[in-house]
C-alpha cells in the first residue's frame, strides 16, 4: 500500500498527498491537532489573515441548511502580527506544508500583508482571498471584478516569491476567465470554489437566520456546482487547480481529481470529523492500488468526456 | 477530547418532549466534568450534517446521561434512538462550572431543559455546600425534578409553584441567604439569564451562567458561536471559551 506515490505539485509547491485543509476550517492549526495528525496530510491553509486583527461579524454567524451551512465569521482573526508572534511557533512544528491565507480590504493591504509574511520561513505558499462574500470592503467587491483580481495577483506576485495561489468566487458567470487573468498575472494557482452566497429566513419572525443577511454556503449541497467550476476553468485554462466544496470522503477527492484538481481541500467535514484528512489520505491509497494507479496526479484531469 | 462510537444503553422519556439519553461512553465518562459539553452526531448521513452540542447532564461509571428537548430534526432523529444503536460522540468539549472554592451555597437556576447540566453538578458538589434548586417553567405540564436537591418551582401560569419567572422565584427567597456565602450556578434562555446576571452584579454575588449558541464544530475551529466580552471589543467562543462563563464577563 505505501508504494502508490500520492505527491502533487502545484507549481512549484510539493505536496506529499493532495489532501489539504481549507483555510476558515482549522483556524491555525492547535485546536484540530487534538483530533488528527497533521503531519499526514498534504498541508493547511491557516485561517484568513488581515493587516490588523478583525473582530469579526455579530452572532448568529452560522446555520445549517439541507447538507450544507451558511457562515458569515466576518473574517474574525487575529491579525498578522500576532500570527508571527504566537501562532508560527505552533506551525513551524507541524512538519506539514503551511500555506497562508491572506484577505484585505485594499490592494495595498494585501500587498503589505505578503510583504510582512514572505520572509516567515515556515510559511510555504500564499492564498490569497479574494471572494469572501461576508465582509462589507474587498471580499467579492474584488472577487467579482476580473480587473481587480488582475490586479491583485500582479501586485502580490512583485513582492513574493513563494507559490502565489488566487482564491477564486463561485459567484461569477465565468470562472475560468478569473483563472485565466490569475494564470497572465503570474499567479501559480488558483484554489475553486469559495463558498456561494446564500441566505435562509425563519418563517415565524420573518428575520433572516445569519444576523449578516446572507453568508456563504458550503458542505455537500455545493459540490455538484464546485466540480462544474473546476471543469470549466480545467478545461479552458492551463493552471493547477485546488479544488474545494463539500468534499466528505476520499471518493468526492477522486472526483475533483478527475474534474481537474491537482489537490483538494477540506472545509465544512473538517467540522464534523476533525480526522476526516487522514481518512482520506488512507482512501486514496487504496483507491489507487484497486486502480492500479501508481502515481496519483495521473489521475488529475483524466475525465471521459 | 475524543470521538467516541458510543452505544446506547436505553432512552427514557421526562416529559412528552423531554428525554433522557444514556450511552456506554467509556473515555468521555473518564473525562467529562460538570458544565462540560458533547457534540452529537445523530445520523451517519449528511441530513442533518452537523453535531449537536449537548450538556453533559450525568456520569453513571462508564455511561454518559444527556437531557434534550425535542426541538428540531437533529433532537427528534436522537429521540428515536434505541438500545444498541450507535451514535458518534465528540467530547468532553469546553470549560465546566467552577464548583470548587470557599463558598457555603450553591443556588442552582435552571430555566426550562437549561436544567440539564445540573444534575452532574449537583453529584460533584463536595458534602459541605448547601445545595438550593430553583427551576422555572412555563406550565406544571413542563416541569422537570430529574437530579435536582431541594428544589423550588416557578410557572409562568402558577400552575406549579410560585407565579413567576424563576428569577423573581429566586430574588423573593434571597433574604433566607442572608448569613450564606452564595455562589449561583445558571442555565436557561438569555432573557433570565441576563436578568440574572444585573441580580448578581447588582448583590456581588458570584454567579457562573452557562450559554449556548448554534455552533458547527464545537472545538474553536469553525468561529460560528461568538459571544462578546462585558468591554464589548472582542468575542469569546461558546465552544472554547466557554460555554460556563463568570456573569461578569460576558454581555448578553
Amino acid at each position: 500500500m505505501s508504494y502508490t506515490d500520492l505527491s502533487v505539485s502545484i507549481g512549484k509547491l510539493h505536496l506529499k498527498n493532495p489532501v489539504l485543509l481549507a483555510s476558515g476550517t482549522v483556524g491555525y492549526g492547535n485546536e484540530i491537532s487534538k483530533f488528527t495528525d497533521l503531519s499526514k496530510l498534504g498541508g493547511i491553509v491557516t485561517k484568513s489573515l488581515s493587516l490588523k486583527p478583525r473582530k469579526g461579524n455579530p452572532p448568529q454567524r452560522i446555520v445549517e441548511t439541507p447538507s450544507g451551512m451558511l457562515n458569515a465569521i466576518g473574517l474574525a482573526n487575529v491579525g498578522v502580527e500576532v500570527f508571527i508572534k504566537e501562532k508560527i511557533p505552533f506551525l513551524k512544528e507541524l512538519n506539514t506544508t503551511i500555506i497562508c491565507n491572506i484577505a484585505a480590504s485594499s490592494i495595498e493591504e494585501y500587498v503589505e500583508c505578503t510583504k510582512i509574511l514572505t520572509p516567515v520561513d515556515t510559511i510555504n505558499a500564499f492564498e490569497i482571498n479574494v471572494s469572501c462574500p461576508n465582509v462589507k470592503e474587498g471580499g467579492l467587491i474584488f472577487g467579482n471584478d476580473l480587473n481587480s483580481v488582475g490586479r491583485i495577483t500582479e501586485m502580490v506576485r512583485a513582492v513574493t516569491n513563494k507559490p502565489l495561489i488566487i482564491k477564486l468566487s463561485p459567484n461569477v458567470s465565468r470562472i475560468s476567465e478569473f483563472a485565466r487573468i490569475v494564470k497572465e498575472e503570474g499567479g501559480d494557482a488558483v484554489s475553486a470554489i469559495n463558498t456561494l452566497v446564500g441566505t435562509s429566513f425563519d418563517i415565524w419572525t420573518r428575520k433572516p437566520k445569519i444576523k449578516n443577511v446572507t453568508g456563504g454556503l458550503s458542505g455537500p449541497a455545493i459540490k455538484p456546482v464546485a466540480l462544474a467550476k473546476v471543469l470549466e476553468i480545467k478545461r479552458n485554462v492551463d493552471i493547477p487547480i485546488i479544488g474545494i466544496g463539500g468534499i466528505m470522503n476520499w471518493m468526492d477527492t477522486v472526483e475533483f481529481m478527475i474534474a481537474g484538481a491537482t489537490a483538494v481541500q477540506l472545509g465544512t467535514v473538517n467540522f464534523i470529523n476533525p480526522n476526516a484528512g487522514v481518512e482520506i489520505v488512507e482512501g486514496l491509497h487504496s483507491y489507487c492500488e484497486k486502480q492500479s494507479i501508481q502515481k496519483l496526479s495521473d489521475l488529475v484531469g483524466s475525465f471521459q468526456l | 477530547m475524543y470521538i467516541e462510537k458510543s452505544r446506547v444503553e436505553w432512552i427514557k422519556n421526562l416529559l412528552p418532549d423531554t428525554y433522557l439519553l444514556c450511552v456506554h461512553s467509556p473515555l468521555i465518562a473518564s473525562r467529562i466534568k460538570p458544565g462540560q459539553f458533547c457534540n452529537i452526531k445523530v445520523s451517519e448521513s449528511d441530513f442533518p450534517l452537523l453535531r449537536r452540542p449537548f450538556s453533559i447532564c450525568e456520569v453513571d461509571g462508564e455511561f454518559l446521561h444527556f437531557m434534550f428537548d425535542v426541538h428540531g430534526e437533529g433532537t427528534k432523529i436522537l429521540s428515536n434512538k434505541q438500545k444498541d444503536d450507535v451514535i458518534d460522540i465528540l467530547g468532553p468539549l469546553g470549560n465546566g462550572f467552577d464548583y470548587t472554592g470557599d463558598y457555603s451555597t450553591a443556588i442552582i437556576a435552571a430555566g426550562g431543559i437549561g436544567i440539564a447540566p445540573f444534575p452532574y453538578l449537583i453529584q460533584k458538589l463536595a458534602d459541605d455546600k448547601k445545595v438550593t434548586s430553583f427551576f422555572g417553567g412555563r406550565s406544571k405540564n413542563n416541569v422537570i425534578e430529574y437530579g435536582m436537591k431541594n428544589l423550588l418551582i416557578s410557572t409562568d401560569d402558577g400552575s406549579s409553584g410560585f407565579k413567576g419567572n424563576v428569577v423573581q422565584l429566586i430574588e423573593s427567597q434571597f433574604d433566607q441567604f442572608r448569613n450564606e456565602t452564595v455562589r449561583i450556578f445558571a442555565c436557561g434562555p438569555n432573557p433570565m439569564l441576563k436578568t440574572l446576571q444585573e441580580f448578581s452584579i447588582k448583590k456581588n454575588i458570584e454567579c457562573q451562567i452557562s450559554t449556548e449558541s448554534a455552533m458547527a464544530c464545537g472545538f474553536g475551529i469553525c468561529q460560528g458561536c461568538p459571544i462578546e466580552n462585558a468591554e464589548g471589543d472582542e468575542y469569546y467562543l461558546i465552544c472554547k471559551d466557554g460555554p460556563v462563563f463568570n456573569a461578569k464577563m460576558v454581555k448578553l
